[in-house]
């Protein structure tokens, strides 16, 4: 895969032969994805098939044993420096939301901006608050995110992650820990969000929302990349039988 | 059947039914609800009936506080005799602390409290200034106790100085290169002597404050100074320990663990002799360490270690995702210790180091054994003296008094702490 950049095609996030070992297990075989700016792609795939972890590579809450990851122009190496600087490029939003449950909405949501981007406290404030309205909770800034239910909770995490102004959002099953009734105001906020413009990785079995926004689907299995494809001929014409397997399973019911 | 009152869906919110009140009704409930209840309820009754008015016989009613000799309280009453408490009380609160210099000590303890207090008090108005004086107390209080020359607090201010500096200016690099570049300074300041290292020789030897040694520090004195220190100190090295023991470089791992370990698995009273005899072999030669400050540097590091384990405690219960959402934040290392971390480890800790914080306190006592003078070991001139034979009970039941305050204000503001910082919302 070439690295050339050009102008309107500036790649994101770009993966090449990238392998992931946990002890002996090889968990990430081979995993090549370019991500442009400005694109959407969904993560599916069975449970235990590498999702979560090549996801959590690209801003090193996991590290790679071999291949290159390079991230708005930054390489992925040892450099804590280079780490940092993608960390704060970066987005992420959990399925267990990870909010920090001592400090109030507002104070996660300030936190990053303050702390990694020096910016003056009444700034980031205001800078929050824009972002909480926009996620349609500003009522609740004050509040302990104890107090809040749980796709509460994941829309302020999502505002968390915005503020730090990101390049690109990673998504790793947001909406699998929610309640049916809170998953569409999840949803509804990530497709809002994917409509801004916003370069999005969302590792998630929500079908309907891949085939609202997704450009392109990616399906993984034990490790590897198996298919990818835009999503009406993912979802209508699946070339591998894996890919098949799957999808007969998730849309059963 | 009944009907029901509104139509569906219309169902107004009501105010719970009001509430039953009323002493009685507490009594019946409580006390009185079955017959084991009642039983105990009325043996437990028999019992307080049968201790409690003696008790208060023997401490208030029958003793006797004005008297200059055992015999005399004996002809007034045959309750306690106090009188030995108020003849020996300067004596129990200052040791042998020289009558003339004791405004220093008073002095002393006033500053810790007004030091403790910005630390205590979150919402103290002007807080953030205050905690640079509380900061620089150690060195205050210290100078103030035991006086000492211009060359000698100068040379103080330039390492605590240099100290400062370095930890500030390694901080960003990581927890081992730190914990190195402290090392080598302290060891500098430490063994600096001999090779020539010696910055209070630079300065006037003028004294400022007159010295006083430390053997003659005794009483209450002794145990708020090896207390204070103690509880001060240990807590930041115990946090420390706990993250070089949670940290993934092997060499600061292995320190901490065998430096918690070694220490954890020997009694106090062991180091406490170390410090007094064998410690002195490991110092160079010609430098003269100060008996109490070892004692100091011994009862802190022996609670650092056990503050480090329930520091770990409180590491290791924290969720996974808090340290994957600080780091996927962005923040460096230290950030992520003092804004995420440790906030919520030291929380759910609270208990445990308030535990450690109260035996450490009670363990100051143990000093007696290598001859300090803590009020118990007060407790053998004064009982020597044939004027307050035997009136050990009055001694031990005073000097208990005063730990169990000191205690039990730990343990409330332990409570308030917790309370105060619980964010949970559980109900
Ligand atoms: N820290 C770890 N140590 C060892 N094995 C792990 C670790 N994390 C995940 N795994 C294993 O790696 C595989 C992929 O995990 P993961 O990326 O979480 O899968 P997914 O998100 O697709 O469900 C699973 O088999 C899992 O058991
Ligand atoms: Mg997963």
């Amino acid at each position: 895969m070439n690295t050339n950049t050009n102008n309107d095609q500036r790649l994101v996030v770009e993966m090449d032969q990238v392998h992931k070992w946990y002890g002996t297990f090889h968990v990430l075989k081979d995993i090549n994805l370019a991500v442009q700016k400005g694109e959407r792609i969904v993560v599916c795939g069975p449970s235990g098939s590498g999702k979560s972890t090549m996801i959590r590579c690209i801003n090193r809450l996991e590290e790679h044993q071999q291949g290159r990851i390079v991230v708005d122009g930054t390489e992925l190496t040892n450099n804590l420096k280079n780490i940092a600087e993608v960390r704060s490029e970066v987005g992420m939003v959990f399925q267990h939301f990870n909010l920090f449950p001592h400090l109030t909405v507002l104070e996660n949501c300030t936190l990053g901006p303050i702390w990694v981007r020096k910016m003056p406290k009444k700034e980031a404030e205001e800078i929050a608050m824009d972002y909480l309205s926009r996620v349609k909770i500003p009522e609740q800034a004050l509040k302990f995110p104890g107090q809040l239910s749980g796709g509460q909770q994941q829309r302020v995490a999502i505002a968390r992650s915005l503020c730090m102004a990101p390049n690109v959002m990673l998504f790793d099953e947001p909406t699998s820990a929610l309640d049916p009734e809170m998953i569409k105001e999840v949803l509804d906020t990530m497709i809002e969000l994917a409509e801004s413009g916003m370069t999005m990785i969302c590792v998630t079995h929500e079908m309907g929302f891949a085939k609202t926004v997704a450009d392109r689907v990616i399906f993984m299995d034990e490790g590897e990349i198996i298919e990818q494809n835009e999503p009406n001929a993912f979802f209508d014409n699946p070339q591998n039988e894996r890919t098949q397997l799957f999808l007969s399973q998730i849309l059963a019911h | 059947m009944s009907e029901q009152s509104y139509a569906p869906g219309s169902h107004p919110d009501l105010p719970p039914p009001a509430g039953q009140r009323g002493a009685i009704k507490w009594i019946r409930e409580n006390l009185f609800s079955s017959p084991t209840n009642i039983v105990l309820t009325l043996l437990s009754i028999f019992l307080v009936w049968k201790i409690v008015p003696p008790m208060l016989d023997w401490l208030v009613f029958d003793s006797v506080v004005d008297a200059n000799h055992r015999n005399e309280c004996r002809e007034q009453g045959t309750g306690a005799c106090w009188a030995v408490i108020r003849e020996r009380f300067t004596q129990l609160i200052y040791g042998f602390y020289p009558t003339e210099h004791r405004w220093r000590v008073n002095l002393a303890f006033v500053l810790m409290l007004a030091a403790l207090l910005p630390l205590l008090w979150d919402k103290m108005p002007g807080r953030k200034t205050l905690l640079w004086f509380s900061a620089a107390f150690p060195v205050v209080g210290f100078f103030l106790l035991w006086g000492g020359t211009v060359g000698e607090i100068a040379a103080t201010i330039i390492w605590i100085a240099i100290f400062a500096l370095t930890f500030r200016f390694f901080s960003f690099a990581g927890i081992g290169i730190l914990l190195a570049a402290l090392f080598v300074i302290g060891a500098l300041a430490y063994f600096g002597l001999p090779i020539g290292i010696n910055i209070a020789s630079w300065f006037s030897d003028a004294a400022v404050l007159e010295p006083v040694e430390s053997a003659k520090f005794g009483g209450f004195m002794l145990t708020v100074l090896i207390g204070f220190t103690g509880i001060t100190l240990s807590l930041p090295l115990g946090i420390l320990l706990a993250l070089g023991r949670s940290s993934n470089l092997l060499i600061v791992k292995a320190i901490c663990v065998g430096f918690i370990e070694f220490i954890r698995g020997v009694p106090l009273i062991t180091l406490l002799f170390i410090a007094s005899t064998l410690l002195n072999y490991f110092l160079p030669p010609g430098t003269n360490f100060d008996l109490l400050l070892r004692v100091m540097i011994m009862v802190t590091i022996f609670s650092a270690a056990y503050i480090a384990e329930v520091v770990r405690g409180g590491l290791a219960a924290l969720p996974k995702g808090q340290f994957e959402a600080a780091d996927a934040t962005g923040l460096t290392y230290w950030e992520s210790m003092r804004l995420i971390v440790l906030p919520q480890a030291l929380k759910i800790s609270i208990p445990g180091i308030v535990n450690t914080f109260i035996g450490l306190y009670k363990d100051t006592t143990l000093v007696l054994i290598i001859g300090l003078l803590d009020p118990l070991g007060l407790t053998q001139p004064i009982l020597a003296d044939s004027k307050w034979q035997s009136l050990s009970t009055e001694l031990y039941v005073f000097i208990a008094l005063f730990f169990f305050i000191s205690c039990f204000a730990m343990s409330r503001y332990s409570l308030y702490l917790e309370r105060k910082l619980d964010t949970s919302h559980r109900n």
